[in-house]
């Protein structure tokens, strides 16, 4: 899972989206989340990294990025490939 | 740099809040690195905006409405160049376009006015009611569609179309109708607007995306740009947009210009299903009214045009910038009732 191609994230959360025109906002977790997969980091990884930054279980980091994620594929933010 | 200095005649001056193409055309060029242009400014209508901006419109004259024909046109045309020359005349309105065609030789010949047109025939096969066959010649997607002149002729296309419908005018206004009893409705409201045939279209579900583009009638595609609205009016005019990086459109786009040998300005409207297949719903046959935005972009169409019309050779433009938005505003213009007067009274300020 990755960061689709031109996507545009800036540092305080910004994201456009130029193949649809569409633009977000994300808080601090999210740009947590947004960056490692920008660095290509697996899922793995990230729940780990997650849990550490933010002081969590393994159930609540897994339940909310895979919300998170999921999210960013509805909106074609991120690609399985 | 000495910018060359030469006159081009625009129409579209109507920049209300379903704009014509005029004044975002006039502001490309006026922003061309290369030629200094003086626009004489063609209007219809005594109340179009255009025609009191003296920042963008140097001179003013008015048109024949389009019904009175090339002939009359023509006549306007030749009293206009008797005042002052006029290298190239940029029309922008659908309604208009057909006797500009018609004469555009006549205009290259008797009147030394450069256009850049495309012929009757290519400009034909885009029509609304022809698009079915124009996707097919083209290899492009398109909704079903099918041209109506009598009312009942919706009962019978139920056979084989299903509710939602979109009801179009030849030239403008597309209603999407839920049941028979709108769909006659808005046929009637289509049919005193803008006259027979009416278009009745399968309705394809989606987000639209439109190109503006531009053809050198060579089989080149000199210039696209693509564009997501943002928010619209009540008339589904775009009043702010965003350009787009998307290749598959691009790729459609520039494939639609290329085969058909497209001359001049145009506008594709398509519809981008989940599934990300793009459906061409229209193909105007000018620039459409947020041109600008490709000027903002990195790609001046207007200017383009002008050279080719000049006889000039244009390099296609690579790329342009995604991410640049275009929001427009409204603005009182304050004129005084001479002025009014004066085009009112003389055809001309």
């Amino acid at each position: 899972m990755r960061i689709r191609k031109n996507i545009a994230i800036s540092e305080n959360g910004f994201i456009f989206n130029p193949l649809t025109g569409d633009s977000f906002s994300v808080n601090e977790t999210g740009i947590f989340i947004i960056q490692k997969l920008k660095d290509g980091e697996s899922e793995e990884t990230i729940i780990r990294n997650f849990m550490d930054e933010y002081e969590l279980d393994t159930y609540t980091a897994e339940k909310d990025l895979n919300d998170f994620l999921s999210m960013l594929q509805n909106y074609q933010l991120i690609t399985n490939e | 740099m000495n910018k060359r200095k030469i006159t081009v005649a625009v129409t579209g001056l109507n920049n209300i809040d379903s704009p014509g193409p005029g004044i975002p055309v006039i502001r490309g060029l006026k922003e061309s690195e290369t030629i200094d242009v003086r626009i004489v400014g063609l209007s219809y209508e005594t109340l179009e905006p255009g025609i009191y901006m003296h920042n963008l419109v140097d001179k003013v004259y008015q048109l024949p409405l389009p019904t009175a024909g090339s002939t009359v046109l023509k006549e306007r045309l030749k009293y206009i160049v008797s005042q002052e020359k006029i290298d190239v005349l940029i029309p922008n309105f659908d309604a208009e376009l057909h006797n500009f065609i018609k004469i555009q030789e006549d205009l290259k010949s008797e009147l030394n006015i450069a256009t850049f047109l495309p012929s009757q025939a290519i400009f034909d096969e885009r029509q609304k009611s022809e698009l079915g066959k124009f996707g097919d010649k083209y290899g492009v997607k398109v909704p079903k569609s099918h041209m109506i002149n009598q009312v009942l002729e919706i009962r019978k296309l139920e056979e084989t179309m299903s509710y939602p419908l979109v009801i179009k005018g030849r030239y403008y206004d597309a209603y999407i109708a839920l049941s028979y009893e709108q769909a006659s409705s808005y046929f009637y409201k289509v049919v005193a607007k803008w006259g027979y045939p009416v278009i009745v279209q399968e309705f394809v579900t989606g987000t639209e995306v439109n190109v503006t583009a531009i053809g050198d009638g060579k089989g080149n595609c000199i210039g696209a740009v693509a564009m997501r609205k943002l928010y619209i009016t009540d008339k589904g005019k775009a009043w702010s947009g965003i350009s787009l990086e998307d290749d598959e459109l691009m790729k459609i786009s520039r494939k639609i210009i290329e085969n058909s040998q497209w001359r001049g300005g145009c506008e594709l409207e398509f519809i981008k299903t989940k599934k990300d297949e793009y459906y061409l719903l229209e193909m105007n046959p000018r620039f459409p009214a947020w041109v600008y935005l490709a000027n903002g972009c990195g790609q001046n169409h207007p200017e383009a045009l002008v050279k080719m019309a000049l006889g000039e050779e244009v390099q296609p433009f690579a790329d342009y910038q995604s991410g640049k938005m275009f929001i427009r505003y409204s603005y009182d213009q304050i004129v005084d009732i001479s002025e009014f007067q004066q085009i009112s009274t003389m055809g001309e300020r």
